[in-house]
């Protein structure tokens, strides 16, 4: 398909564990992201789900390049970004950039916003010209709702969500086709949240962005997110559109994270059914054999723990699902 | 089960309750925060009462004072730069606030607790868990150092951590963040408290613990019959749980009533546009309202009703004080809006 | 009720932050160093400590605005007497005036004290940045090696090098300057490096590599500048304590020699006689004593204006 904008090929990336002080050895290995496929699509949001330890900030992080994989591709036009180093690096980078979670620490508190907004052409000589730099960054600042004559100011003068927007806005400079946005709202006010997910939809569509939109919150996801891809220990186990995956999952972790969402009505409160899950998430360093969920699956059975499912459609999804006994079952309540 | 008659016969931790009033009764409280940048008004006349077995939310985002008026109630306000300046926090008719701070001590604890949001900061790292547990006997009821830990054992059991005997000598780094969770909860319970104060008990933690760790509260809360006080932000989570609720904003409570009121026609337009802002899972492709505007800096709050500039229904009667008052619109209902009816579209 | 429904997605101008905080009123960009200096305007220690500074340094390089008398013209006639006329210290064994000595005294022990401290900074300062920001094996190297400095013993380390370092003729405030120089920068680097991973970690410099930064960007312009502060202030504290150590060097022979004048040879020389005379032995003292302890009240009372955390 000649609009898939980024496309990644069983990307893995391990963090050795290590023992000893003056010369490591290593003993193991946190298998943070292990074999994950995805597709981006031009113009789109593909909203990457899960909870803590399911690899999506690593995810992340390896897709602007902050992490090297172990193995695997990171396709961007044409371009293994995996494999690029130096100058070839910088120059794809200026195609992909990140929206970080944390507007209180993503911005360096001893520069001004303009020095911030405008640091992508410091690094990148030939992406503004020199005379037109401070005129680039105030267009920025306006892009994004903030007033430009506060180009002098420091971030710390700024409120949360302000802060958030300054981080958008020097994701915009180098006019990347692909953002990857780590959990952008996660550390805003409920009321914020609607600012600037509003801002961000609305970029999309007067710069043609494609987004990358990782997050836990399932609400906010969908709002927001074309596809779904959701992850669980490293592995993405069930990938499909709005409809398919939030009315029609078939994944027993997908169901089981959905029916955990409170819905904010309480008219549905003993109508609801949900999936409690027993136990913890297995540690991301000894995964289970076969199925990583099947330890708290009630699906489980042998062929779980023996063969491990892949990511594909199935008899009973049409959209591909890591579960041998997928089966559509929706969740969400309504009243 | 311990047993919880002889254990409240024993204590007579103040002198004047009275067991026929409610069980807590916040009035017009008003929280100051001496700031070099000025004086911060946290709290300012908040109120609102709780019975035995009641569930209320405090709602509100950050800022709002949500959290400094449960650190009042508890007495565990930083003092400097906090200071309570007005009003009254009744438990069974005996106002804390005026009561010595040795004797509040016995109430935390025994008589209200609380649970925060990160459990990893609230338990010590450096003791095991059966040994904070069980210092709370000790020290308490005065129990042996082996019914302590009985007891405890009892406890984590009861919060439903597996294997409960041999987890008792863990340290708090060894459990799971909802592990831990469970850990504080038991800690709160420990001393059957008739009061529950949770601060944001699972903002921090996965959606699928999330859910655990509420159904946990809300069947210990039915057991003990104890009031629980639930501060949060999070719409969901206060719908599936709550039985009465408080909006608050800048200090105050802009309304409160019961759960379905809220949610089905709310009658503030704080509340209201708050509802209308946040994505919801069972819908798709709605166009999210937007509150304009920012809360208000605490040191600088605007005349007349605070939420004023960010109001879709204000006039001019709204931007000058003294601010609204509590309109009430059915017996356990009231909302701080000159425009209810408007709002509420009657 | 849709009248309501505000849909503009633009803060409102001039956005004013949620924390409580001053007030912008001149609508001139504020800095952090604004802020502090705001804040050290308001503190009446760092007053305090700071004109007590400015009064040393001022008495270091122009003894004359102080006294008119000359520390080296000295009577054996004037010998132990008592405060008179302009002396107001009176004399010293020798029959100098004490107050002229302590008010020239203040030149080398202020000169030895800033140049030592400048030379131990630069060090820490290489050390600290390099073994933080690479880390692995060159912070094991960097590491080991600041914990061997840091095993010598001070006095001894000093002594020796001291004497090694100088010649028969010299005054020997080369000598001593290198030699704090070179025994104190370890605490200096422990704490730059500290600083400099912390900073390593933060989201922003993060932000900056996915730019595309190189390293030296990285060094120079996100990591140097939020690390530095507490390095700044360990100077400040590190400049008192070289004062004093000249001091003690100086005292125990080992330090400035020849006719060169200085608080520690000043305390050195009035030991003797104590008993019968403290004047020589008191004044320089408290003039040592008050000058470290201004400094390490100003490093305190710019560590704390410069904290972001303590607003």
């Amino acid at each position: 398909m000649s609009d898939v904008v980024l496309e990644t090929r069983n990307l893995v990336k391990h963090f050795p564990i290590t023992r000893g002080i003056v010369l490591k050895t290593k003993v193991g290995a946190v298998r943070a992201v292990d074999g994950v496929d995805l597709q981006l699509r031009r113009g789109e949001t593909l909203g990457v789900v899960g909870e803590s330890g399911c690899g999506k900030s690593t995810l992340a992080k390896l897709l602007v390049g902050l992490e090297r994989p172990n193995l695997g591709s990171i396709e961007v036009r044409g371009q293994d970004m995996a494999r690029l180093g130096g100058q070839a690096l910088r120059r794809a980078r200026r195609n992909i950039q990140m929206v970080l979670q944390d507007p209180y620490t993503s911005l360096n508190p001893r520069m001004t916003v303009g020095d911030i907004v405008g640091e992508p052409f410091e690094i990148h000589r030939d992406a503004a010209p020199r005379a037109g730099r401070e005129r680039a960054v105030r267009e920025l600042l306006d892009i994004v709702g903030l007033n430009p004559d506060h180009i002098n100011r420091y971030p710390h003068q700024f409120s949360g969500g302000q802060r958030q927007r300054i981080g958008i806005a020097r994701a915009l400079a180098l006019k990347p086709e692909i953002i990857v946005c780590d959990e952008p709202v996660s550390a805003l006010d409920v009321s914020i949240q609607a600012q600037v997910i509003n801002l961000l939809e609305r970029l999309q569509n007067e710069l043609g962005l494609s987004y990358i939109f990782i997050a836990h919150d399932l609400s906010v996801v969908r709002h927001i997110a074309d596809r779904v891809a959701v992850m669980y220990l490293g592995k993405i186990v069930e990938t499909g559109n709005d409809e398919e995956i939030y009315e029609q999952p078939t994944h027993p972790y997908t169901q089981a994270l959905l029916s955990a969402v409170p819905v904010p009505d309480p008219r549905l409160r003993g109508r609801r059914d949900p999936i409690v899950l027993e136990g913890d998430v297995p540690s991301p360093a000894d995964p289970p054999s076969g199925c990583r969920f099947r330890t708290r699956c009630w699906k489980a059975q042998d062929v779980c723990a023996e063969q491990e499912p892949h990511l594909e459609p199935r008899r009973r999804s049409p959209h591909p699902s890591a579960c041998h006994f997928a089966e559509v079952r929706n969740v969400i309540r309504r009243y | 089960m311990t047993d919880v008659t002889d254990i409240r016969a024993e204590i007579d931790v103040l002198p004047g309750l009275d067991p026929r009033a409610p069980l807590l009764d916040v009035d017009d409280l008003h929280v100051e925060f001496r700031t070099r940048d000025g004086v911060a008004k946290a709290v300012n006349g908040a109120s609102f009462r709780l019975a035995a077995g009641e569930t209320l939310a405090i709602l509100g985002e950050s800022g709002c004072g949500k959290s400094v008026t449960a650190q009042a109630i508890m007495g565990i306000l930083d003092t400097p730069p906090g200071y309570v300046t007005g009003g009254q926090v009744r438990y069974r008719g005996v106002d804390l606030l005026k009561t010595p701070e040795k004797q509040r001590r016995k109430v935390r604890a025994n008589r209200i607790a609380m649970i925060f949001q990160d459990a990893l900061s609230a338990l010590n790292p450096v003791y095991s868990v059966g040994f904070q547990l069980g210092e709370l006997f000790r020290k308490h009821r005065g129990t042996s150092r082996h019914e302590a830990k009985r007891r405890s054992v009892e406890l984590l059991d009861q919060v439903k951590i597996p294997d409960a005997r041999s987890r008792v000598d863990d340290y708090p780094h060894q459990f799971s963040g909802g592990m831990r969770q469970r850990v504080m909860i038991a800690m709160a319970l420990a001393l059957d408290p008739e009061v529950l104060i949770a601060d944001e008990p699972t903002t921090a933690l996965d959606v699928t613990v999330q859910a655990q760790i509420m159904g946990l509260l809300a069947e210990l809360q039915h057991q003990r019959n104890m009031g629980l006080i639930l501060i949060t932000h999070d719409m969901g989570v206060v719908a599936d749980v709550a039985d009465r609720i408080s909006v608050m904003y800048a200090g105050k409570v802009v309304e409160e009533a019961p759960v379905y009121d809220i949610y089905g026609r709310p009658a503030h337009p704080y509340t209201k546009a708050l509802l209308e802002s946040i994505p919801r899972l069972d819908m798709k492709g709605r166009q999210l309202n937007v509150i304009r505007g920012l809360p208000p800096a605490l040191t600088d709050i605007p005349a007349g009703c605070a939420f004023n500039p960010r109001c879709g229904y204000a006039r001019d009667v709204c931007r000058q004080d003294p601010p609204p008052p509590a309109y009430q619109i059915a017996p356990h209902r009231f909302a701080r809006c000159h425009f209810v009816r408007e709002v509420l579209g009657v | 009720m849709s009248d309501f429904n505000l849909v503009t997605s633009v803060e409102a101008p001039g956005g004013v932050p949620t924390e409580p905080r001053r007030p912008d009123r001149s609508g001139k960009p504020r800095s952090l160093a604004g802020d502090a200096w705001l804040d050290l305007r308001r503190n009446k220690i760092f007053w305090v400590s700071a004109v007590l500074v400015a009064v040393v340094l001022l008495m270091a390089a122009w003894p004359s605005l102080f006294t008119s008398a000359d520390p080296r013209q000295c009577a054996l006639s004037r010998a132990h007497r008592g405060a008179g006329g302009s002396a107001f210290f009176g004399y010293d064994f020798q029959g100098c005036d004490v107050y002229a000595r302590t008010i020239y005294g203040a030149r080398n022990s202020i000169v030895v004290g800033v140049f030592a401290t400048a030379l131990a900074g630069v060090i820490g300062l290489i050390v600290g940045l390099a073994a933080g920001y690479y880390g692995r094996w060159l912070d094991a190297i960097l590491s080991r090696f600041v914990d061997i400095m840091l095993g010598i013993p001070f006095l001894l380390g000093a002594i020796v090098l001291a004497r090694r370092l100088s010649g028969p003729h010299d005054t020997g405030v080369v000598a001593v300057t290198v030699t704090l120089g070179v025994l104190g920068w370890t605490t200096g680097a422990r704490v730059m490096r500290s600083a400099v991973i912390a900073s390593k970690n933060q989201d922003y410099v993060a932000a900056a590599r996915m730019l595309g930064a190189g390293p030296v960007r990285l060094m120079v312009r996100h990591i140097l500048p939020n690390s530095i502060a507490s390095f700044i202030v360990v100077l400040t504290i590190l400049l008192g304590i070289n004062i004093a150590s000249e001091a003690t060097l100086s005292y125990l022979g080992v330090g400035l020699k020849g006719d060169a004048i200085s608080w520690g040879i000043a305390i050195s020389d009035a030991g003797p006689y104590v008993r019968t005379n403290p004047g020589p032995l008191v004044w320089p003292s408290v003039f040592l004593g008050v000058t470290v302890l201004a400094f390490i009240m100003l490093g305190d009372a710019v560590r704390d204006a410069f904290d972001p955390k303590l607003r």
